[in-house]
């Protein structure tokens, strides 16, 4: 799982690009990638690029920061207000 | 807001917002179709003969598969049913009505989320070391009565907690349990609800804390593994933080690779003479350890710490779950343990004392009823539904899928040698702490099992590499051995038995630190908040202010530090007397979270369903006040804090060396003060308790003679965009789906490919 699919293109789904080749892609491969989308969604993977579009969507105008600004921003956050986990 | 429906001929209604846009909601009201019918009847069926096969047949041997059979076939028909009814009387979810992830959306924590990846969210944050350690101390009253609890009080409890605290926080911007009690209930309930929050906060944390103490004490092994996580943690973090920002599967992938390695090596550093002698750790400086780390990692940065740690235990959660889920059905293992021990029946139970009523119930805790999800479905997953009916799929669904990984605890520690279960949960004051002593104390127990010699109990210690197997408790290393059995027959003795045992303390290690450490900062938060509120220390509300959170952190830790190194050093044995404390905590704040949602259906004069949070509201009140009843008041002294109070207090005065499982005079006065804490808390914790149902009482009465009270719920705002509803999107809402792509394309990660 070393690759990234971070970036915006890597773990968009079907609506976008190429669902010929994907429909051809045996099933075994397409669950592969769907789990590797998922757990690389529950850990935020994608965090960073859903941010982007966010901005581009709702405040166009923003200036937009870049991954490594983003993550810090991010934790300070968490920092300043941390979510509970459960026993 | 305007909304338009159009209905169709097919049961299928779509409604929109704006006629500009696609549909935003869709309504299928639709009989069932015959074929659907025909695979619930065949579901209900199979789960039926699961449930005769373990509860009615019995027999000698039951497979343990039999187990995982009853309890997802009764899940499944639980969601489709039960849950559906929920749905339609109390939640009536309207998907027109934006959600706070949409209205408030920050692309922070207001961020509407995947439902698939909420779901994957949700649980690992209620998911911990909960569920697998009570079915374990449960397992000693046999294996039918916590089966039929974590099942049936999944069902009917967990389920409808989670389900309709998740409701009600996402109809009011996200709010936290704390606040809708206050809103609730008013200014007295709320203040009650958020005391009683911060005291069960700090008896979690220290009860969780001394699970990892009892499971690492005299185990190099464990304690280097468990050690080398800090800098793994470490590295992931400044690799995140300075080399690849973002690339988190990456460095999870990393991360877990290095803790498998860890795990080997303290195989190879446990047999060098220097391993045993810097990692053989006696419980007290364990103790002082994981309360200086609970220190450090509550005031140093998350990105250092606890965040690269809480991906290594989400990853290894879901990952190890599955694993063991799969290593049942592979291995069907045959269960040990009777249906019902005289334990269940006498109370004198060595793993925890008192009788199934009301202890079973508070000793599985998560599982089948916890309260402390409100506190997840109420602040943090609110914000990030899409959607009103997702909180089906995401309450309720997670709650169903944390009462299967309870099954699952609970049938490892069935499978296991009955003699071996009671030898690794009895105290140390009843076993003797040597092979020979444990022996004759075990086969005095008339177990149903053949009895067992010093040295195969010698020998199953050497199996999983630990130098001692008795006295073990706190549930952790039983849950380990029994998936070192499990794992080692499914995997035809790939790895072998030690490393499965030491990846298992590991994994359980590793998320109870995770919810040390959150739940430090969290407890932190809370404390610098109220002082916050005291005129003259406003201060201490900035989160910024380094010493504010120094001394909060301080005080957290020690509140929960003084109470592990209590159960640590108590001759009585920690688990034994601070589990049921525990439970009595964990419950009771259910009862809190219960008791908001029933104020507010009477509010909403939802009258003919009260009786949905109103049964499991009413049952918990009953064991946990039976419980608190019976520790306050119970004159037998394995039982109520007080009678063991004042039996080691005349000792004391009367000058005695030794009383009980004390043998000298200090243990005699440890005796006295810990019974002295522990009993004061039970008072503490059903006053709170009971002081809230009060409170919503005056309110619910109040209410019903006025015809009905508004409640805080949000105004509606129509919603702009649309999602599936629950796990499998149904053909009308993928063609919606479809639809919305086409006008909105830069939706970036939006659901896997299909």
């Amino acid at each position: 799982m070393g690759g990234d699919p971070a970036g915006p293109g890597a773990a968009r789904g079907k609506s976008l690009t190429g669902t010929s080749t994907e429909a051809a892609a045996p099933a075994l491969l397409r669950a592969w990638r769907n789990l590797r989308w998922w757990v690389g969604s529950v850990l935020g993977d994608t965090a960073y690029a859903r941010y982007v579009e966010h901005l581009r969507r709702l405040h166009p105008d923003a200036p937009v920061p870049t991954e490594r600004e983003y993550w810090r921003q991010r934790y300070a956050e968490q920092d300043a207000n941390p979510g509970a986990r459960c026993c | 807001m305007a909304t338009t429906q159009t209905p169709s001929s097919d049961g299928v209604e779509l409604i929109r917002t704006d006629p500009h846009q696609p549909p935003v909601a869709v309504r299928e009201r639709r009989p069932m179709k015959p074929a659907a019918k025909g695979i619930y009847i065949a579901i209900a069926l199979l789960g039926a003969v699961g449930w005769t096969m373990i509860a009615i047949i019995r027999g000698e041997s039951v497979n343990a598969v039999w187990f995982v059979v009853a309890a997802v076939c009764t899940y499944i028909i639980a969601f489709r049913f039960y849950a559906r009814l929920l749905e339609y009387k109390i939640v009536k979810p309207r998907d027109e009505r934006a959600t706070p992830a949409e209205t408030y959306a920050n692309g922070k924590d207001f961020d509407p989320t995947d439902r698939r990846v909420l779901f994957g969210h949700h649980f690992a944050a209620i998911a911990g070391a909960g569920p697998l350690v009570g079915p374990v101390l449960a397992a000693q009253m046999g294996y039918l009565p916590g089966t039929m609890w974590i099942i049936i009080g999944v069902v009917l409890a967990g389920g409808v907690q989670d389900y309709l605290v998740l409701w009600l926080s996402t109809r009011r911007r996200g709010r936290s349990l704390g606040q809708m009690a206050r809103d609730e209930l008013g200014t007295f309930g709320g203040i009650f609800a958020m005391i009683a929050v911060f005291v069960i906060m700090i008896i979690l944390i220290a009860v969780l804390a001394l699970v990892v103490v009892n499971a690492l004490a005299e185990s190099p092994w464990g304690v280097f593994s468990l050690a080398m996580t800090i800098p793994i943690a470490l590295f992931m973090g400044f690799y995140l933080r300075y080399l690849r920002p973002g690339k988190v599967s990456e460095v999870t992938v990393i991360g877990v690779a290095l803790l498998l390695l860890a795990i080997i090596s303290g195989g190879w550093v446990a047999q060098t003479e220097w391993g045993q002698s810097w990692f053989t750790l006696s419980k007290v400086t364990l103790a002082w350890a994981i309360i200086i780390y609970g220190f450090a990692a509550s005031v140093l940065p998350v990105w250092m710490l606890l965040a690269p740690r809480d991906y290594l235990s989400t990853f290894m959660k879901v990952g190890t779950i599955m694993l063991l889920a799969l290593g049942i059905v592979i291995a069907q293992p045959t269960v040990q343990m009777p249906a019902i021990t005289s334990f269940a029946i006498n109370g004198n139970g060595p793993a925890f004392a008192g009788s199934l009523f009301p202890f079973l119930f508070i000793t599985i805790a998560c599982g089948a009823l916890s309260g402390f999800h409100a506190l997840i479905c109420s602040g943090t997953t609110p914000k990030m539904v899409e959607n009103e009916s997702q909180t089906r799929m995401i309450g309720y669904g997670g709650m169903l899928t944390e009462s299967f990984v309870a099954i699952m605890a609970l049938v490892t520690a069935v499978i296991l040698d009955q003699h071996l279960y009671f030898i690794m949960n009895a105290p140390v004051g009843l076993t003797g702490g040597t092979a020979e002593t444990a022996a004759t104390w075990v086969n005095g127990l008339g177990l149903s099992s053949p009895n067992i010699t010093p040295a195969s109990i010698t020998q199953a210690a050497a199996d999983v590499g630990e130098h001692s197997i008795i006295s073990r408790t706190g549930g952790a290393p039983t849950l380990a051995f029994g998936m070192s059995e499990v794992l080692h027959t499914a995997l035809f003795g790939l790895g072998g038995k030690a490393f499965w045992y030491h990846f298992a303390i590991m994994f359980e290690a590793l998320f109870i630190l995770t919810t040390v450490d959150a739940g430090t900062r969290v407890a932190r938060f809370m404390l610098s908040d109220s002082i916050g509120n005291i005129p003259g220390a406003r201060k201490f509300r900035d989160p910024s202010w380094r010493i504010g959170a120094w001394v909060c952190s301080a005080i957290v830790v020690l509140a929960w530090g003084m109470i592990l190194l209590m159960g640590v050093t108590d001759p009585l044995g920690g688990i034994n007397t601070l589990f049921p404390l525990f439970g009595i905590a964990n419950q009771l704040l259910a009862a809190i979270a219960l008791t908001v949602v029933f104020t507010v259906l009477i509010k909403k004069q939802l009258y003919k369903w009260c009786w949905i949070p109103g049964i499991p509201l009413v049952w918990d009140l009953v064991v946990t006040l039976t419980a608190s009843y019976q520790k306050i008041f119970s004159s037998v002294p394995a039982i109520g804090y007080w009678a063991q109070h004042n039996a080691f207090k005349t000792a004391q005065e009367a000058g005695a060396q030794t009383f009980g499982t004390a043998s000298s005079p200090a243990a005699i006065a440890a005796v006295v003060r810990n019974t002295f804490i522990q009993g004061t808390l039970s008072i503490i914790f059903a006053t709170l308790v009971i002081l809230v149902v009060i409170a919503a009482a005056v309110v619910c009465v109040r209410s019903i003679r006025a015809g009905g009270m508004p409640t805080t719920e949000d105004p509606d705002q129509p919603s702009h965009t649309f999602a599936p509803r629950s796990f499998i999107a149904t053909p009308a809402e993928k063609q919606i789906e479809a639809q919305w792509a086409e006008i909105r394309p830069a939706r970036v990660p939006h659901g896997a490919s299909h």
